[in-house]
């Protein structure tokens, strides 16, 4: 049994992480702190223009460059790969098409970087331009060329519709029907380490990958797949990630190109991309053009709403197809939304491929429900946190498209922020130029199922305890700076009664550790935290068996606490957590234990239900201060004031540090980064560097007042749920709901720059309806939207359709 | 980008090529590089010392910081060769045989390093900052630290993390507050 509540003395107490001291000295290995004997280094040449048949290379200049030692094209690597099932579209190098600037069509292996960098020019490659693709507009135009051939329409790369209820009906039924247009621009990761990867092939046929990267074990399958190599002679390690927050989770080109580069010349071979090549990389956020209206009663309840979205997805699948459904699935997790219905499309275009950021698909219709509910609580006269707070989702219920919701900590979240800012006596009455704002938000804690279809566990712990006491916890999951490996020592430290400082931890090797899906979806405190609590428990219980019998008292008694295991009904009758470890190895032989987590099935059943399920959702509330200069329209955020409901944090600190980093991340989002294109048709990046790439320095964040609430949820590891991503989501709304209480400008797009702040004043100056945003809806030929009953109309989950299931198959988060 | 010069590349490092013997964390070292070689790239793949990371290789985010003669110089942008007889600080000489350096020491306890990515570089941005100024305000140490980009914490642990390593680096006996560690309210 896990220890109870009162009797925690690891979990909930604010400890350093357990790789703190080795990266504040600079011990830490990233990738690119790999150094192997006789290593190449590795370039690839990019595509310079954005989409085109490649009529012809020529390698053979580079090829005989002095130091070159190997060199790439497509047809070497012909198999194609992608992170989801659905879209395996991307080939480590291209074919006979490129399909973005930055798409990478040769590869070199060379004795240093620069003389890599020198074959890479000597190649010659003829193009045959093709009409590109700038955006959604131009994309549903249909009028260029197909970027992809396959889809669910001309450049459209998924079209998603679904009706949980009669929407139609249901706004009928409102006091008020509101309509909004929104735009999210898109942005990138900007991890502050760049890529890189070190590849080394052996005589003996097997390699060995490190790599920056969120998810090893979908390296390893892709790996498998375009090398065409058995899995089990593929060793893949991912180092600590120097940032990833979703940019390094697809399987990358850099990657299998190395590996394959090693291969050949039978030498290690490295590569780090240079900061413009992350750009390329991106698999950042979705641009987001956004259309909701939804029908209010006069009290602010909501009694139907109709959701569309249109993503701009770049040159690739990436998780897009899963990004899509996640534009469209957690509108329902905080306030009860009676009826619903989404309609979401993804297009290509001819830029760097879109994917997940933080929040994956998510930050965009937050963005935009909170801000549309900013609007309707003006025209209702209700006071917008009051709104929210009487109208919230029920905990352990099930919502219009059967999320099921266990513990809801919103109400008190809100309560919080409420109270810390002064709102009550604040809001609507800051001097001109200062504003409130006040939104929320909610995310996954992990995805209810799988990437691919499969019925193993989405993470695997393995315990190892030996006769001197040590205690090695071996689990797949990826070190990216949010503390994965800390969890790992802190439950297992728990249970086991030790120091966790004396554990050690062996993580994200495919050969080393047991499988677990990845860095990604907030899920790894609660799948690896499941599965380590299971797996130490079942070791706790081989000491006690193996104690209980020596002192020949029931296991009941056998208490295990600093270090120290004990009679708890009598105290005198000691020993020490070793000498109980060799007692358990004297009676059952070596001592192993393994732990496992699969999340609960969700009651969804329909085509789509796959996306947007999880074990248990962490909700947000946060209150900006801003300040808007009228003259410049500058914005500046002052002060967030931000409740988050944990569940429970196994670490307060490294929690707050998560809300921290969420809030700025969040910032910046909301004020300068953005992913924009210049020349050509729009397609070439206009500022893949650092320094003009805009993202807050120290001058520009706030100051940030972060209030855990911890409600334990009855799936999380003593009731942990995420921290890592769902902060984030109310800070774009609610920064740009304090513009307009400071100002009166409604900026329906972020980034919030000043020229649209001006905009906006501009048109309320001349009496006109002060917004800047988009002002047109797109329209597109949408599919009959599946039809499935909420719970409250006799609904079981399954889509109408004849009645049968037609769900199951399909896309997963 | 160089343009491509196939033959004449070894003569170029041979004629080129300088022998440096720069001072590292206190210690001689004495490396054969070319002359248009980084202190970055010398530190990282020459002397071995990879505690010094890169973001940009352009000057842009401060990864890369070290210290020359107590100052903070983006190393990404530093030529060894104009670095004779002067001092060079990386993360690796911070700590002593005694453990960590405070502004180490605080940046554990407070979460300050997430990925840790940056951390060397703000470590000795902070550490020039405190030797100067062994009081600062919030805002001069958001200042010192402007140049350095950091995009998991926020900066905020960072600024508590200093303004606590300059408490006890003045003798004080500070602790972190409840607040610092359990948030507020």
């Amino acid at each position: 049994m896990a220890p109870v509540e009162d009797q925690l003395r690891v979990v909930g107490t604010s400890l350093p992480k357990v790789d703190a001291v080795a990266k504040v000295t600079g011990r830490t290995k990233f990738a690119d702190d790999l150094f192997l004997p006789r290593m190449l280094h590795c370039r690839m040449l990019r595509s310079t223009t954005p989409h085109a048949e490649i009529v012809s290379i020529n390698t053979q200049r580079a090829e005989e460059h002095p130091g070159v030692v190997g060199v790439l094209v497509g047809r070497d690597l012909p198999n194609p790969y992608g992170i989801l099932p659905v879209s395996q579209d991307e080939h480590a190098l291209c074919l006979d098409k490129v399909r973005f600037i930055g798409d990478p069509v040769a590869a070199v292996a060379a004795i240093d970087e620069e003389t890599a960098f020198e074959a890479c020019e000597l190649i010659d490659v003829e193009y045959a331009p093709l009409d590109s693709v700038a955006d959604i507009e131009d994309a549903l135009g249909g009028d260029d060329p197909a970027i992809h051939l396959y889809g669910d329409a001309h450049n459209v790369h998924k079209a998603i519709a679904l009706e949980f209820g009669d929407v139609e009906a249901a706004l009928i039924e409102a006091d008020l029907v509101h309509e909004d247009l929104f735009f999210y621009e898109g942005n990138t990761h900007l991890p502050m380490e760049q890529h890189a990867a070190l590849a080394d092939y052996r005589p003996d046929d097997r390699l060995t990958l490190w790599s920056s990267s969120q998810t090893p074990h979908y390296v390893h399958r892709a790996l498998a797949t375009v090398l065409e190599m058995p899995a089990s002679r593929i060793r893949v390690i991912a180092t600590p990630n120097g940032g990833g927050f979703g940019g390094k989770s697809d399987p990358f080109n850099h990657e299998i190109v190395v590996a394959e580069l090693s291969r050949r010349t039978g030498r290690p071979v490295k590569i780090c991309l240079n900061r413009e090549e992350v750009f390329y990389c991106h698999r950042g956020r979705h641009p987001t053009l956004m259309w909701i209206k939804t029908g209010f009663k006069q009290d602010g309840s909501i009694t139907g709403m109709h959701f569309r979205s249109f993503l701009d997805g770049g040159a690739y699948g990436s998780y897009g197809v899963a990004s899509t459904y996640y534009t469209g699935a957690l509108q329902t997790v905080t306030y009860p939304v009676p009826a619903y219905k989404f309609e979401g499309l993804r297009v290509f275009t001819n830029k760097p491929p879109c994917g997940p950021k933080r929040g994956h698909g998510t930050p965009q219709p937050r963005f935009a429900l909170e801000v549309h509910i900013d609007k309707v609580a003006e025209k209702l006269g209700l006071d917008p946190a009051r709104m929210r707070l009487d109208h919230l989702v029920e905990p352990d219920s099930v919502t219009a498209n059967y999320l099921k919701i266990g513990s809801m900590g919103l109400g008190a979240c809100i309560e919080k922020v409420v109270a810390e800012s002064g709102w009550n006596d604040r809001f609507g009455k800051l001097p001109e130029g200062k504003g409130l704002g006040l939104a929320c938000g909610s995310y996954i804690s992990g995805a209810g199922l799988p990437i691919y279809w499969n019925n193993m566990p989405h993470s695997g712990v393995q315990l190892k305890l030996d006769r001197g006491g040590g205690v090695t916890v071996f689990c797949g999951s990826t070190e990216i700076g949010q503390g994965s490996d800390s969890v790992l020592a802190y439950v297992v430290a728990e249970v086991l009664g030790i120091d966790p400082f004396e554990i050690d931890i062996v993580t994200a090797d495919t050969s080393l550790t047991p499988v677990d899906l990845g860095s990604y979806s907030s899920r790894v405190t609660l799948m690896t935290g499941n599965a380590a609590l299971q797996a130490a428990e079942r070791a706790r219980e081989l000491l006690v068996r193996s104690v209980a019998e020596k002192w020949d008292v029931p296991g009941v008694r056998v208490a295990m606490a600093e270090g120290q295991v004990f009679d708890v009904q009598d105290p005198e009758c000691t020993m020490t957590f070793t000498e109980a470890v060799v007692l358990a190895e004297s009676k059952f032989g070596t001592i192993g234990t393994v732990g496992s987590y699969t999340p609960p099935r969700s009651p969804g059943r329909y085509r789509g239900a796959g996306v947007g399920p999880s074990p248990a959702y962490s909700y947000a509330a946060a209150v900006a201060q801003v300040a808007v200069d009228v003259d410049t329209g500058e914005t500046h955020v002052d002060d967030v004031w931000i409740a988050h409901d944990i569940g429970r944090a196994i670490n307060p600190v490294v929690a707050i540090g998560q809300v921290e980093g969420s809030v700025y991340m969040g910032l910046g989002e909301a004020l300068m980064e953005e992913m924009t294109y210049r020349g050509n048709r729009n397609v070439v990046h206009h500022h893949p560097s650092m320094l003009e790439y805009k993202s807050p320095t120290t001058h520009e964040m706030c100051r940030v007042h972060t209030y855990l609430i911890e409600d334990p949820d009855p799936n999380g590891p003593f009731g942990a749920k995420e921290v890592g991503q769902g902060p984030l989501l109310p800070i774009p709304p609610a920064i740009v709901n304090g513009v307009y209480d400071a100002v009166g400008a409604r900026v329906d797009e972020v980034p919030v720059t000043p020229q649209k702040v001006l905009a906006a004043l501009k048109r309320k100056a001349k009496q006109e309806e002060p917004r800047e945003g988009p002002k047109k809806a797109l329209t597109f030929d949408w599919p009959d939207a599946i039809q499935v009953p909420p719970p409250w109309a006799g609904g079981d989950g399954r889509a109408l359709e004849e009645g049968r299931e037609i769900g199951g198959g399909g896309v997963r988060a | 980008m160089r343009r491509p010069n196939p033959a004449g590349r070894l003569d170029f490092m041979a004629s080129f090529g300088s022998a440096i013997e720069p001072r590292v964390n206190g210690e001689p070292y004495a490396v054969a590089v070319p002359v248009h070689k980084t202190l970055l790239e010398v530190l990282r793949e020459d002397i071995g010392l990879t505690g010094t990371k890169h973001g940009c290789e352009l000057g842009e985010c401060g990864t890369c910081t070290v210290l020359i003669d107590g100052q903070p110089v983006l190393s990404c942008l530093a030529l060894p060769a104009a670095l004779e007889g002067r001092d060079v600080t990386t993360v690796e000489g911070l700590e002593s045989a005694d453990g960590l350096h405070p502004l180490q020491q605080a940046f554990v306890e407070l979460g300050a390093a997430q990925c840790g990515y940056c951390t060397p570089g703000f470590v000795l941005a902070a550490r020039a900052l405190l030797e100067g100024n062994p009081r600062p305000s919030r805002a001069e140490i958001e200042t010192a630290l402007g140049g350095n980009l950091c995009r998991c914490t926020g900066y905020l642990k960072i600024y508590e993390a200093v303004e606590l390593a300059a408490a006890r680096m003045r003798g004080e006996p500070a602790e972190p507050t409840r607040e610092m560690l359990y948030g507020a309210g």
